[in-house]
């Protein structure tokens, strides 16, 4: 097969369109999220989405619509758990991804007939995104991407150190909040191109690869960036040809890049 | 107006544990006031609780003439925390990103760092001696390298108020005296108020026109000298304290 003859097909267009806006997301907000300690918020956001999709389908409604304000409120719900009732953040994460999770549990057994959707959002199938959820996924990663770029300094005030950014009069629990919010709607966006279960990877693994590479908090976020864009791309095209799922294969090409990353460093360091 | 600070009958207690008890005093435009007392005394918690990052339980604290919960005049006043030896030894961030923090109090949304901003940070490295850093990932330095950067975030919108909490910790000798030097210099010379949280009583008192003894209250609040001459000294550090500390720079 023609190498460039696979960007003819619409749906490859449409799977890399989307897949490098929702990899910018995730990989933009996944920095700030890692640094923060707060890696597994996005698991458990998208433990939360089995529940709001499992929703939706019940309902019969498209079900990003559902999964959306549902982890959205399960985001806020974990930040009072964390702040107001004072558990700590990897239990509040906890109890409510199992909430999530069991909710989706409890409408999948009692209607019978959407376990196959079901399983299709929880492995994610890029290949098959319609243009509606193309458009989608572009407009609110435009969205989101511009919120952060415009909150930037705050975010990384709050980052770097949360004590010192209220002294600075950075109002940290709307940053918070901002932050938690933006996750979850990245959390869901990112559902149809990796799926529920590895969606943790795709807003962890770039940053940490750059991580080991950046020079600085700006070059953190290129870097993060770029590697997720171009294992995007390599996931995308090597899943077709190969005729395996794109989403898991997208995790495999960034563990591939952390490897390499990692033993660059090693090498520039001796 | 005369004070930059004026606190009343502060105070502060986690759960049912007292922290801070009735706290009174005031701090006036070009003070330099070394805050000293055991750990756990409450030294920490009381710039938190001035600073708003901790709440009081009773009493209020003025800060520049407005009550602590409306001031929102960041820039006035720069902070150095205690808890440097915390920072995540891999966060990315260059020494020049870490200071353009300290410009955010100053800016209204959307927070842009200009090229002027990027001016001052580069007169600020220079006046500190570490312009050579400027690049360097944060969690590369050496904690003394590390404090410097911090006092520069601190120093960066000139503020009027300047609060540091044990910042010569990590310091070696020569770095302290240097350090000691800046902090005088500031006040003598700009008028910046300085409160100082230190261990080093000796070398607070050679520079420090107060001094500030915390131990849940203040158990004295006046001038170096007034403390020297008082028997508190004595009664606190011990009965050769007053010769040692207080006839070196009596």
């Amino acid at each position: 097969m023609n190498f460039i003859t696979i960007f003819q097909y619409s749906f490859i267009q449409r799977a890399i369109i989307t897949g490098i806006f929702v990899a910018l997301l995730c990989s933009t907000l996944g920095l700030f999220l890692v640094l923060r300690r707060l890696s597994l918020i996005g698991d458990g956001l998208a433990h939360i989405s089995f529940g709001g999709v499992a929703l939706g389908l019940f309902l019969g409604v498209f079900p990003i619509y559902i999964a959306i304000p549902t982890v959205i409120i399960g985001a806020l719900i974990i930040l009072v758990l964390m702040d107001k009732i004072k558990i700590y953040g990897d239990a509040a994460i906890g109890i409510i991804a199992s909430v999530g999770i069991a909710a989706g549990v409890i409408l999948a057994s009692i209607s019978h007939g959407f376990n196959l959707d079901l399983l299709s959002y929880l492995f994610g199938n890029i290949l098959a995104i319609s243009i509606g959820e193309m458009y989608l996924s572009i407009a609110l990663s435009i969205v989101v991407l511009l919120v952060i770029s415009l909150f930037y300094y705050d975010l990384f005030s709050i980052t770097f150190n949360e004590e010192y950014a209220k002294v600075a009069g950075v109002r940290v629990r709307v940053i918070n909040t901002m932050l938690v919010v933006l996750t979850a709607i990245t959390v869901v966006l990112s559902i149809r191109v990796v799926g529920i279960m590895l969606i943790s990877a795709f807003i962890v693994l770039p940053p940490v690869i750059a991580l080991q590479l950046a020079k600085g908090f700006k070059s953190a976020i290129i870097v993060s960036a770029i590697t997720s864009v171009i294992t995007v791309i390599l996931g995308i095209l090597v899943s077709f040809i190969l005729n395996i799922p794109a989403g898991a294969m997208i995790v495999i090409a960034n563990f591939i890049f952390l490897l390499l990353a990692i033993g660059y460093k090693k090498i520039a360091s001796k | 107006m005369d004070y930059i600070i004026k606190v009343s009958e502060l105070s502060f207690k986690y759960d049912s544990v007292y922290v801070l008890k009735n706290i009174s005093f005031d701090i006036k435009v070009g003070d330099y006031v070394g805050l000293v007392g055991y750990n756990g005394s409450g030294k920490s918690t009381l710039i938190k609780v001035i600073l708003g990052l901790l709440k009081p339980y009773t009493g209020s604290i003025i800060l520049f003439g407005k009550p602590q919960e409306k001031f929102n005049s960041w820039n006035k006043i720069g902070y150095m925390p205690q808890n440097i030896s915390l920072l995540n030894p891999v966060f990315p961030a260059t020494v020049e990103e870490v200071i353009s923090l300290g410009l955010l109090s100053a800016k209204k949304f959307p927070k842009i760092i200009s090229n002027e901003d990027k001016q001052i940070i580069d007169e600020t490295l220079d006046y500190l001696k570490i312009s050579d850093l400027k690049k360097q990932l944060i969690g590369n330095l050496s904690g003394g390298q590390q404090q410097k950067v911090f006092l520069a975030r601190a120093l960066i919108t000139k503020p009027e108020l300047l609060i540091l909490d044990e910042p010569s910790n990590a310091l070696d000798s020569t770095s302290r005296e240097q350090f000691y030097s800046i902090l005088d210099e500031l006040n003598k010379k700009n008028k910046t108020s300085i409160i100082l949280i230190t261990h080093d009583i000796g070398q607070i008192g050679k520079y420090a026109n107060k001094l500030m003894y915390l131990e849940q209250s203040i158990l004295f609040y006046g001038s170096f000298l007034d403390f020297c001459n008082s028997d508190k000294m004595s009664k606190l550090f011990g009965p050769d304290s007053q010769h040692i500390i207080c006839h070196q720079h009596g």
